[in-house]
């Protein structure tokens, strides 16, 4: 078994929300060892819980799963080192606190960087001028190292310095008037935050090309960026559309972009449901007719209802002009099995479909079994056990899966202080008098 | 200056949109992609938007936007001659990357074991819809499809409705930028530790733990024993929600602590002066909302979008204009950051499309190739790999290579 990929490497994190907290995941995946600062006087808002760090009770008590639901529906001593939104992005990554505000912590983060060979952050433009935390400061404390650098909107031009999650952003690129359903107003569109999770692959991939190019030449680099424009790949057919035709898309719902290209039918059919969306028992079937012969598969599995035998949905170009007609006769049909039966009979003969997984029946799906998707693990703070994801993708040659599991707040401060930085029980203990060292939020927050 | 990959050779196998991107993301910054196409080329060259509206295999918008700087060797895999030519073009190659239904490669001779035979450091990556090893192995997959079933589609969208997904091939997008950091990692231990390795990326992992907000539903769930659902309507509160305005829609959040700064936000309007509107508790008043909101729309109907976003960029409120797509092609902001890009292509003329994912100092994005042609460089490439002309037109008479 050989090294990890990136073994050897550290990456000091100043980043935060989800776009930085699932880049550094990845990169730790590979074998980085991640420094990931924390300070218990600033609540990176969107980084370790939401709303903030005191989570009234009552809070947790309700709502739904993936915002509000904390072990037990109890917020706990430190509901930051379990909060269902990012605990799964703290994996195989160290946290340590300090405070960069005050001179010494950012002598020390200057420390610590100069034994790093990346720094990232992805505030909003401000938090690092403020900080002093520049690319030219950096250098200062390594000449060849990587700092990158992803705000919302980048570090130039007029939106540089507006305020943005990466829900918004998605609205200015378009997305949100791309999806939704079909011929609804875009306010019924919930959020989503796939910008985030694009950004961060990209901030991992970016400092790996980064890290490529030094390994060759010995230099450095500053990389800038900007959220909006990363997210715009997932838009680009909308996009190439305009360039190429003119024409500007609307949401579509669930149907295909390749509609005249052979992929419709395409959508979310009801199932047999063991009760109703008000409880998450409601149950779905994802459909896409990719191309002719799936379109002729799918008629078989129907039984080759009459209406299917029309000649005009034998082409492409048909079955895009009859989408009203394909989708209320596909409900009509599916309506009438469950969707795990359906999933089956629909992928044996070859159409693209599978169930609209509610997320209480991941973990007992067997492909997440198979493939070991999620695994037990107890965290420093007494919850019990329970199964957290693993990486996203295995490397067999190379160590990897989970080395730490997902990390508390401030728990290697002790690596940090005393083996990297070589300080003694009496710096320590300043230190901590001085608030760099915490395992906890302050109170004042 | 060039890319940071400019000494990285790959061998790309990868057709639709996960694949490509990935190895796009590598093409874009210096690497050499030999996209090796079937004949008749990558299907996603049948897939739209066309230039001119009429499906043709060179003008297809998707296929350019994901394989631009590629070069595309045309060769027929399940003829010997063919794969003959894939094992010259892998003594210089550095990695290798497909997409085909689990067991393709093996079948046509070229898998990871012969692979590892010839080239024991060079990593080969496999992008599917659910993995090599999977009850579902052999299933088939689309953008709606994979979200639904890994990704955290169930609570997206209105709870009377259908779940709904994202726009067009976004969940298929972000899988691919998670592979491409896959494909780095290969790389790295490749050349770094002498590590070839076959690492089985499946697209839906990439959702189930990874690339957007499911593992969030199924911790939230394994936690407390509550379900994520879908929103019992718009979530609209005091400046917080999408609204409608003079010409179209924003998004905004201006509430909570934020809405201290509500007055400077709306101008300082005579209605505000009441000092009610300074309790924080006033937002959880629903007599107050309405008659907040009675203000407020008339106010949004009389700016617009622009307007709106400009005002919260000055009060720091969290806020995103809905634009259409021509509002975004338009938008003053991206255009002077440069982020369009002007490609020239021989059959589709000057296209602009997106540029840049991100700004490197040293080793910048840089568009120095159109999507190629079908087999635009299969000569030159074979020629590269030692072949002579006379072999190369041998491979093209016999339909093994396509020549353009």
């Amino acid at each position: 078994m050989a090294n990890q990929p990136l073994e050897g490497i550290r990456i000091l994190d100043l980043g935060g929300v989800w776009a930085g907290t699932f880049s550094t995941v990845l990169l730790a995946d590979l074998g980085a060892e991640v420094l990931k600062q924390e300070n218990q006087f600033v609540w990176q808002p969107s980084t370790r819980a939401v709303p903030g760090p005191r989570i009234p009770k009552a809070m947790a008590e309700a709502g739904a799963g993936w915002v509000t639901g904390l072990p037990n529906s109890d917020p706990g001593e430190s509901p930051w080192n379990y909060h269902p939104m990012f605990v799964s992005l703290y994996r195989n990554k160290r946290s340590f606190t300090l405070d960069i505000r005050q001179p010494e912590g950012k002598e020390i983060l200057g420390r610590l960087a100069a034994m790093s060979d990346a720094v990232l952050e992805n505030s909003a433009v401000g938090t690092m001028e403020k900080l002093g935390i520049s690319y030219e400061w950096l250098r200062e404390q390594r000449d060849d190292i990587i700092f990158l650098r992803a705000p919302g909107y980048g570090i130039t031009g007029e939106y540089a310095t507006a305020r943005t999650m990466g829900a918004h952003l998605e609205g200015t690129m378009g997305h949100q008037i791309l999806r939704g359903y079909l011929g609804s107003d875009p306010n019924s569109n919930s959020g989503i935050f796939a910008a985030d999770y694009i950004a961060a692959a990209q901030i991992a991939l970016a400092i790996m090309m980064a890290i490529w190019h030094r390994n060759n030449t010995g230099k450095g680099q500053f990389i800038e960026m900007a959220q909006a424009e990363n997210a715009a790949a997932m838009f680009a057919q909308a996009y190439m559309n305009y360039s190429l035709t003119g024409e500007v898309e609307n949401a579509i719902g669930n149907r295909s972009i390749y509609a005249s290209d052979g992929q419709a039918p395409s959508g979310v059919y009801p199932c047999l449901s063991p009760g109703g969306a008000d409880t998450g028992d409601d149950r779905w079937i994802a459909i896409t007719v990719t191309s002719n012969p799936t379109w002729e598969a799918l008629r078989t599995v129907m039984g080759d209802p009459e209406w299917a035998q029309a000649p005009e949905l034998a082409t492409a170009a048909g079955r895009a002009a009859a989408q009203d007609l394909l989708d209320e006769k596909l409900a009509d049909w599916t309506a009438g099995f469950e969707d795990e039966d359906l999933f089956a009979r629909l992928q044996a003969a070859g159409v693209a479909a599978a169930p609209v997984l509610e997320a209480s029946r991941v973990l007992d799906d067997p492909h997440v079994q198979a493939r070991n998707l999620y695994i037990p693990q107890e965290l420093q703070d007494d919850i019990g056990v329970h199964r957290y994801p693993r990486p996203v993708y295995d490397f067999p040659e190379s160590e990897g899966g989970i080395r730490r599991p997902p990390v508390a707040f401030g728990q290697d401060n002790d690596y940090v202080y005393r083996e990297l930085l070589g300080m003694s029980d009496e710096e320590c203990a300043r230190l901590e008098a001085e608030g760099h060292i915490a395992t906890s939020f302050s109170e004042t927050l | 200056m060039t890319g940071p990959l400019n000494d990285v050779r790959v061998l790309d196998l990868t057709q639709h949109i996960a694949g490509p991107y990935a190895t796009k993301l590598f093409a874009d910054f210096g690497a050499d992609v030999i996209k090796i196409e079937r004949p008749g080329g990558d299907p996603s060259r049948r897939l739209g938007p066309y230039k001119g509206g009429e499906p043709h295999p060179e003008k297809s918008g998707t296929f350019f936007y994901f394989n631009t700087n590629k070069r595309s060797v045309v060769l027929d895999l399940k003829d010997e001659r063919g794969q003959e030519a894939f094992w010259r073009l892998l003594e210089n190659a550095d990695l290798v990357v497909e997409s085909f239904r689990p067991g393709v490669m093996d079948d046509l001779g070229i898998g990871f074991d012969a692979i590892h035979e010839r080239r024991a450091n060079v990593p080969l990556v496999s992008i599917t819809n659910f993995g090599q090893v999977s009850p579902y192995r052999d299933y088939k997959g689309s953008d709606l499809v994979l979200y639904a079933f890994a990704g955290e589609m169930f609570s997206t969208g209105l709870l009377e409705r259908e779940p709904v997904k994202m726009y067009g091939t976004a969940a298929l997008v972000q899988s691919g930028s998670a592979a491409a950091t896959a494909l780095m990692g290969a790389l790295m231990a490749g050349r770094y530790q002498g590590v070839g390795q076959h690492v089985d990326f499946s697209i839906a992992d990439s959702h189930l733990v990874g690339v957007d907000r499911r593992h969030a539903t199924v911790m939230g769930y394994q936690y407390s024993g509550r379900k994520s659902l879908r929103s019992p309507g718009a979530a609209i509160g005091m400046l917080n929600g999408v609204f409608p305005c003079q010409d179209g829609w924003v998004d905004l959040q201006g509430g909570g602590p934020r809405f201290a700064n509500a007055r400077e936000f709306l101008g300082y309007p005579d209605w505000m002066e009441d000092p009610k509107w300074d309790d924080p508790a006033i937002q959880m008043n629903a007599e107050a909302i309405e008659e907040f909101n009675a203000f407020f729309y008339v106010w949004l109907s009389e700016h617009t979008k622009r307007e709106i976003w400009e005002a919260a960029r000055k009060v720091r409120f969290l806020c995103g204009p809905l634009f259409t797509i021509d509002e975004v092609f338009d938008d003053p902001n991206f255009r002077a950051r440069g982020f369009w890009e002007m490609a020239e292509h021989e059959e589709l003329g000057q296209v602009e499309i997106p540029g840049r994912p991100f700004l490197m100092s040293e080793t910048p994005w840089e568009l120095r190739r159109p999507a190629p042609l079908l087999g635009e460089h299969t000569a030159e490439v074979l020629g590269e790999a030692g072949y002579d002309a006379g072999a190369i037109n041998e491979l093209a008479s016999a339909g093994v290579a396509e020549v353009r």
